[in-house]
């Protein structure tokens, strides 16, 4: 013991932290390996500074060495590893005693540990060459150890570290070193399946490094495809991709004929094969990488789709051809013979070619796939491919149409997605529109929803195509109302895009004729609609077309062209001026006179500021009310307008919170002057926090004015609580947290004050060295009239400002029918609504639910319910679950959607640079500025539940 | 030839009788297969080690109760627990239609099924069952119908696979069949489609649905003769499927009896399915079907559209046929026959073309229903044969379940593709089939580490050569080091040496000559020493020079080497007979 004291404070000299020489002590004490063990573990729980780092390094080796069982020594290893990781620490020094020894170790599993040591070691220091030359040496030597492990290890550290630099790699003159992947790719045939799959590892880490792998790495890869092992299977496809693109123009020499391919061919071919591995996980693998190589000649391409049918010898042909067939001969679907399907001209036996080592039918083979993880990745390879080659879309449309028939919706709503993304070079075939608008009927929505995007960018080539069309969407419509957009959507494109063949179907459509009036259909009918939206659209583009319509036609467009005005576009009717605003072209385009009034009326307030208060409140409140309106009338500028509506509103509560009148009165009227206030105060404060965390598009210039709005409101607090408390301690708080707060406002935008001249925080600062000295009476009273003298700021409007919107779709709120449910126990609701111009909806978007009793609850949707069906839109589909104790009645909760925000990550303070960031706000308490809310932004849906008491 | 599957192994010793199926085809003793051929004289139990059932389909199991309670014959019977369940449910049928309806006597009896499947043990996949110490087998799954499964045969290191049915793409309701690498000595595969390519199921499905979905809508009703077990699963899973997706609402039924036990099991053996109902089973179990009812007689004059499966599945007799009759007049309705119909039965006329059909008491029925063929087959298609044996890799296959001209193409294509050789035994006929068993040798640890220690890295793919002694005893091998062999044994070691006189030109003294030798080989990279008696070793060998007795001028050298050293020995007498070096000094 004795003995053991010495030691510790000798260590206690030679390195100063206390720490090392604590943990020395204990393993001084362990008397056996377990004790040690556990000393180690606690150890590893508490995290060790910087500069005691290197101490405890020392102290652990010196175990190391002393150390004779295997377990510690390799918690010391694993230790070396972790403490080498530590951020600031330079491993430099260390580096050699972890060499050393890695010399006299004997376990295997020791010995792996520390080469992982070293391989952390070797990534912190990658700038230093010659220590990444000699780590790699000593794995070098290492390459010989009879264990897996420590082989995998090896490799992976020269995957890591081995050099890459050209010349670099020629000057070591250490022939270890020379040529890493030669030494790599010895390895390729090892006898263990984990060193050869660490071993095609390395070298995609190599090549990720940036090394350029020989090409005669290829033929190693190919013969590594039939491994008997699925991991290095995985990664041999990986390499052979990787080769492919690496030499895609190569000539490699097919086997056991005299012919040569293209490298990317072969391994195209080769890749194609792996789609009917054994294994799952290789078929997926080989699917998703199929998809990136594009160098690939259309020949082998189409291959891969094209699986020669045969039956009893005789070549018969497949169902899609049959198809195409059937179309080109001007029959439409016929009905089914037996024996439609007879196989047709003698094959040469000889010439069929059942494994073909080409890439013939391995798509077909992914579509059929048994795993839907396989389909998928075959689905998006084929997009990906298709996307590159017109004749290659061309042709696989017969398989993608078929993958809408899946029987997982993931997979067809994969390749409905995937053929919106070549829809550009594809034209559909009738047969197959008919397939693809069978769909509709989905009891899906996010199907029915991506099927109607799809709709809207194919090309049709027929006038029934489009017929076909309409008639399938107003099915969908009469049997899933709520589709409506979507579908209005979708016809809208599907008129602007045909507008010729539109135009035969339109008398049939309009159900006009020749000699007989027919009734009026009905306007609110969304059947009726739809028809029009897909009319007025062709029409737009096609002049002929109006001559069609009757009177009530012209009527009804008026009427849409209001109501509708996204979906019906500006006409030019003859003898009719026309319906909307004449777009002249010597009006640009953001001079658009809703936007000038805009502009208009802002400048309106913001120049007349000297009036009497009574003027300033009446002219506020009338451009509020403009500015309601106009957001009404035009949605594009309704985030605009509705952004400045709120400042402006803030201002007018100010303005009146801070009439000059209500503040003169006794001492008896001061409560309700008060409670006029602080609600004022309270409320603006809200609207800041809307006004920062609810719009998209908000810039600093407007996020300086929020925060200079909520800090006036801060100010308007403190004051009516001066006013109302008694006693000068609470004001002793308030008034240095107040101060504070202007401090960081100051900090955070500094370089915004140049143009709040003559505002409420620029007269503040100059007063500032007088505030600090001053009692908090005397602060609040400069406040006033500060507050009651600045001026008004001016509101800079960013480009593009949105509204971020929600709306709950369901639960409708309409059912009269209570969701029962035994009370204890849960009941799941679902809830579908659809978010605008959200930002990162998985962090902020929270359901409340509010139970008649007050009680609230707030759940955090998963982010995988929130799907993104658009740029700026969200959906979110989720499941809340409710449950209560029993009620006598059924009752009605609310459920509404809130925005969390949070101002820490406010962008105010990501805007500022760091270093001034840095040394200040650490001295500040975290929580100051972390002022954590939810804004309730979605009108509230009431739910009928109703929890029985539960059965005995 | 397809039907009446029994097929006899005979592996390492062990005799194994793969399937014991029935002819659908005969009445008479030839719907069964002829187990005198097992053995002439003896009980089968005594010849046979253990019978592995494939499948549940009667032409795989159909004959089991009369080889086992008839025949006689008491060791195990192996197949997997759905086909346990299943398999008695459809002799029992098969034995009611032979017994009841026929008037067959000399049949086996319900009790015969019963004692017969006390005989079964059931296997799980991937399970390995040891028949007894040598002979083990394990299932693989091998889609087809519910329950399918491939067994590996293995005694020893010598091991056999048989496919039973199978099929390599997956259905509505079950996986693709699946193997590893096991490489067998003999695959023994399936080969009913072996010369027919298909097209993707997805087509066939899609026409299927459309066609019964336009009928529906139309208000038409649609007919769908199906067989108790397999197919019928499959379609009713997917019209189930469609009509949730669709949100439809016509009503789908299922004519009761035999299949409401068999959906019961395959509620039970969800296991056995494919991924989709695999995955959403915890959420509902996809057999337990939300729009497929129970089909009432009564149901069939309902007015408005319906979906009918009835049995049995060519339109023969029973229930579609009855139902068939009621329907057959309206144009609006429609029947879909999903497979195969025999000549002769109403289903082949239907489909041949027949609008007006004769039906029994001189009745005409018209036809004016749509007639609509869709195949759903579930074997294996050429590429699918061609897929397992590449993932099987097995070194000889044998085709069987098919016609032989069929099978002659495809063994021409296996043997063209993966060289191994192929065979296509005709019923009766015996192949045999040679192979390399590896015999497996103990080697002590300390001896294959001391050899291993010696050579380079260890490397798989390149055989290694190591010393040791090969000791065959008490039916054992051993691989020991030389030492403990003798020691074993009880034999005395006796060196062997080699010698060898060189004679070496060379006027000057003994001492010196030996210098010079001593000089010569001092360049070569072995240890080499000059003793203090005037000799040198190299290594371990030992030269010696002496003047020659009668010429002085003349040195003799003596080489001598133990046998161990035989190449370094060989190799340093045949530099000294080059003879040295002139050396300058």
């Amino acid at each position: 013991q004795q003995q053991h004291e010495d030691l510790s404070t000798k260590k206690l000299r030679l390195t100063k932290p206390s720490k090392s020489a604590a943990l020395h002590v204990d393993l001084c004490k362990a008397t056996s390996p377990a004790d040690a063990l556990q000393y180690l573990l606690q150890f590893t729980r508490k995290p060790v500074e910087v500069e005691s780092v290197e101490g405890v390094v020392r102290i652990l080796l010196e175990h190391y060495y002393k150390e004779n069982d295997a377990s510690v020594r390799l918690k010391i290893a694993s230790l070396l590893g972790l403490l080498s990781k530590t951020a600031g620490f330079s491993p430099d020094c260390i580096m050699d005693d972890a060499i050393n020894t890695l010399q006299n170790e004997k376990s295997h599993q020791v010995l792996a540990q520390l080469l992982d040591t070293l391989l952390v070691i070797g990534t912190k220091l990658t700038e230093n060459l010659p220590v990444r030359m000699r780590l790699v040496e000593v794995a070098c030597k290492h390459l010989t150890d009879s264990s897996h492990g420590v082989r995998n290890k090896c490799l992976q550290l020269i995957g890591c570290l081995g050099p890459v630099e050209k010349g670099l790699a020629k000057e070591g003159e250490n022939q270890a070193a020379k040529d890493v992947q030669k030494i790599i790719g010895d390895h390729f045939n090892d006898q263990d399946p984990r060193v050869r799959t660490a071993a095609i590892k390395a070298m995609l880490q190599l090549h990720e490094r940036g090394l350029k792998l020989h090409q005669a790495i290829y033929s190693q890869a190919c013969k590594l495809l039939a491994d008997d092992y699925e991991q290095v299977r995985s990664a041999a496809v990986q390499l052979i991709w990787v080769l492919s693109q690496l030499y895609p123009e190569s000539i490699v020499p097919i086997p056991s004929s005299n012919e040569e391919i293209r490298l990317v061919d072969d391994a195209f071919g080769k890749i194609c094969h792996m789609v009917s591995d054994g294994s799952w996980v290789v078929r997926v693998q080989a699917a998703k990488l199929l998809g990136s190589m594009q160098q690939v000649s259309s020949h082998f391409l189409e291959q891969t789709l094209d699986k020669k049918l045969m039956s009893d010898l005789r070549r018969k042909r497949t169902a899609h051809e049959r198809a195409k067939e059937l179309y080109s001969s001007g029959e439409f679907s016929s009905g089914r013979k037996w024996g439609d399907d007879a196989p047709k001209e003698e094959i040469d036996t000889g010439a069929v070619n059942l494994i073909e080592s080409g890439a013939c039918g391995a798509f077909v083979h992914g579509l059929e796939d048994e795993m839907y993880e396989v389909r998928i990745a075959a689905v998006e390879a084929l997009c990906m491919l298709a996307q590159s080659s017109p004749s290659f879309a061309e042709k696989c449309l017969d398989f993608l149409v078929d993958m809408f028939n899946d029987e997982i919706e993931e997979v067809r709503l994969q390749s409905i997605h995937t053929m919106r993304k070549i829809s550009n070079n594809i034209t559909l075939r009738e047969d197959q529109l008919d397939t693809v608008l069978a769909v509709l009927e989905d009891s899906s929505r996010d199907i029915r929803e991506a099927l109607h995007e799809l709709l809207c960018c194919t090309n049709v080539s027929t006038k029934e195509g489009i017929h076909l069309a309409l008639v399938e969407l107003l099915k969908n419509l009469t049997k899933y109302p709520t589709d409506r957009e979507s579908i209005w959507k979708c016809l809208k494109f599907l008129g602007s895009r045909h507008p010729t063949l539109v135009l035969p179907l339109v008398p049939e459509l309009l159900s006009t004729h020749p000699f007989f009036d027919t009734p009026e259909p009905d306007m609110d009918d969304p059947a009726y609609i739809a028809v029009l939206v897909l009319i007025f659209n062709a029409a737009k583009s096609c002049p002929t077309m109006p001559a069609l319509f009757s009177d009530h036609t012209f009527r009804h467009y008026a009427y849409l062209r209001d109501s509708l005005s996204h979906l019906v576009p500006p006409l030019r009717l003859p003898g009719r001026k026309l319906v909307s605003s004449p777009v002249s072209p010597t009006i640009i385009p953001h001079e658009d006179p809703s936007q000038q009034f805009l502009h208009q009326s802002l400048e309106r307030v913001y120049n007349l500021q000297h009036l009497d208060p009574q003027g300033i409140q009446e002219l506020l409140e009338f451009t509020i009310r403009d500015l309601q309106r106009l957001g009404e009338l035009q949605s594009e500028l309704a985030g605009m307008a509705d952004f400045t509506a709120t400042y402006l509103r803030c201002q007018l509560l100010l303005v009146k919170a801070l009439q000059e009148k209500l503040w003169n009165v006794a001492a008896p009227l001061y409560l309700k002057q008060n409670a006029l206030a602080s609600a004022a105060a309270k409320q603006i404060l809200e609207e800041t926090y809307k006004m920062e965390f609810m719009y998209s598009g908000v810039e600093g210039r407007q996020v300086v004015i929020i925060h200079h709005m909520r800090l006036q409101a801060k100010a308007l607090q403190l004051i009516v609580t001066a006013r109302t408390t008694r006693g000068v301690e609470p004001l002793f708080g308030m008034c240095e947290k107040f101060l504070q707060e202007v401090d960081s406002f100051q900090r955070c935008f500094i370089s915004e004050l140049p143009h709040m001249q003559g505002s409420f925080v620029d007269k503040l600062l100059d007063l500032m060295p007088r505030l600090v000295t001053s009692k908090p009476s005397e602060v609040v009273k400069i406040l006033q009239t500060t507050l009651r003298q600045s001026t008004f700021l001016h509101l800079p409007l960013p480009e593009q400002l949105h509204k971020a919107t929600a709306n709950i779709i369901e639960p409708t709120g309409e059912s009269d029918n209570p969701l029962r449910f035994t009370s204890g126990l849960v009941v799941a609701l679902d809830v579908d609504a659809t978010l605008e111009h959200v930002q990162d909806p998985q962090g902020t978007i929270k359901v409340q639910v509010l139970y008649p009793d007050g009680q609230a609850q707030l759940i955090h949707p998963k982010p995988a319910d929130f799907r993104n069906p658009g740029p700026g839109r969200h959906r979110l589909i989720t499941q809340v679950y409710l449950s209560h104790t029993a009620w006598t009645e059924p009752c009605q909760i609310e459920v509404r959607l809130l925005l969390a925000y949070n101002s820490n990550r406010s962008k105010a303070s990501t805007k500022i640079p760091k270093s001034a960031w840095n040394e200040s706000l650490e001295a500040l308490p975290p929580s100051e500025n972390g002022i954590e809310g939810t804004i309730p932004f979605s009108k509230p849906v009431k739910v009928y539940i109703m929890p029985k008491p539960a059965r005995r | 030839d397809v039907g009446r599957s029994c097929i006899l192994v005979s592996i390492a010793g062990k005799n194994v009788m793969l399937d014991c199926g029935m002819h659908m085809g005969y009445n008479d003793d030839r719907r069964f297969p002829d187990f005198s051929y097992i053995t002439q004289n003896g009980r089968l139990t005594d010849f046979l080690d253990c019978v592995i059932i494939s499948h549940f389909h009667l032409d795989h199991c159909g004959a089991l109760p009369y080889f086992s309670e008839m025949v006689g014959y008491d060791r195990p019977i192996y197949m997997t627990h759905p086909t346990k369940a299943i398999c008695p449910i459809l002799l029992e049928d098969y034995r009611k239609i032979t017994v009841d309806k026929k008037g067959e006597t000399n049949f086996f009896t319900s009790q015969m099924i019963k004692d017969c499947m006390k005989k079964v043990v059931a296997v799980h996949l991937h399970q390995t069952v040891q028949v007894d110490e040598e002979l083990e087998i394990k299932a693989y799954y091998a889609g087809h119908v519910l329950g399918a499964a491939m067994f590996q045969i293995k005694v020893g290191c010598e091991s056999v696979v048989y496919t039973g049915d199978y099929n390599m793409t997956p259905d509505r309701h079950l996986g693709a069949a699946w193997i590893d690498k096991c490489r067998p000595d003999l695959l023994i595969t399936e080969s009913t489609y072996a010369t027919t390519i298909r097209d993707s199921k997805r087509c066939r499905e899609r026409d299927f649905l459309k066609k019964v979905h336009e009928t529906v809508e139309r208000g038409g009703k649609v007919l769908i003769p199906v067989f108790a077990l397999g197919r019928a699963q499959e379609l009713c899973i997917l019209l189930e499927t469609f009509w949730e997706r669709m949100n439809l609402k016509a009503p789908i039924y299922f004519s009761t009896g035999l299949t409401e036990k068999a959906n019961h099991y395959y509620k039970l053996f969800i296991t056995w399915t494919n991924q989709k109902i695999r995955k959403t089973f915890v959420q509902r179990n996809m057999f337990e079907f939300k729009h497929i009812k129970a089909f009432d007689r009564a149901f069939a004059d309902n007015p408005g559209p319906m979906v009918v499966f009835a049995t049995p599945g060519m339109l023969h007799a029973g229930q579609s046929l009855q139902i068939f009759r009621k329907w057959a007049g309206n144009e609006k309705n429609m029947v879909i026959m999903p497979g195969y119909c025999v000549q002769g039965t109403v289903g082949h006329k239907i489909l041949s073309g027949q609008r007006k059909l004769e039906m029994e008491g001189r009745q005409i029925l018209e036809v004016k229903m749509q007639v609509e063929y869709m195949s759903f087959s579930a074997h294996a298609d050429a590429k699918g044969i061609m897929q397992l044996i590449r993932q099987a890799e097995p070194r000889n296959v044998l085709l069987v379940h098919g016609e032989a001209k069929k099978m002659e193409f495809l063994k021409q294509k296996i043997e063209q593709e993966f060289h191994v050789s192929c065979y296509m035994p005709a019923n009766g006929e015996t192949t045999t089939i040679l192979t390399n068993p590896s015999i497996p040798v103990d080697i002590s640890l300390g001896l294959l580490k001391r050899e291993t220690a010696i050579g380079l890295l260890p490397d798989a793919k390149k055989p290694k050569l190591m010393h040791g002694t090969l000791m065959m005893k008490d039916n054992s091998f051993r691989l020991v080091s030389p030492e403990q062999a003798l020691k074993e044994l009880g034999l005395t070691e006796h060196q062997l040496r080699f010698t060898c006189r060189v004679h070496i030109q060379d006027p000057r003294k003994e001492h010196e000559t030996v210098l010079r030798v001593y000089n010569h080989l001092k360049g070569q990279d072995y240890s080499v020493q000059h003793l203090p008696d005037g000799s040198i070793t190299v290594e371990s060998i030992l030269i010696q020079a002496t003047a020659h007795s009668e010429d002085q001028g003349t040195k003799v050298l003596l080489v001598s080497w133990t046998y161990q050293d035989e190449e370094l020995g060989s190799y340093l007498t045949s530099l000294l007979k080059k003879g040295l070096p002139q050396s300058t000094a």
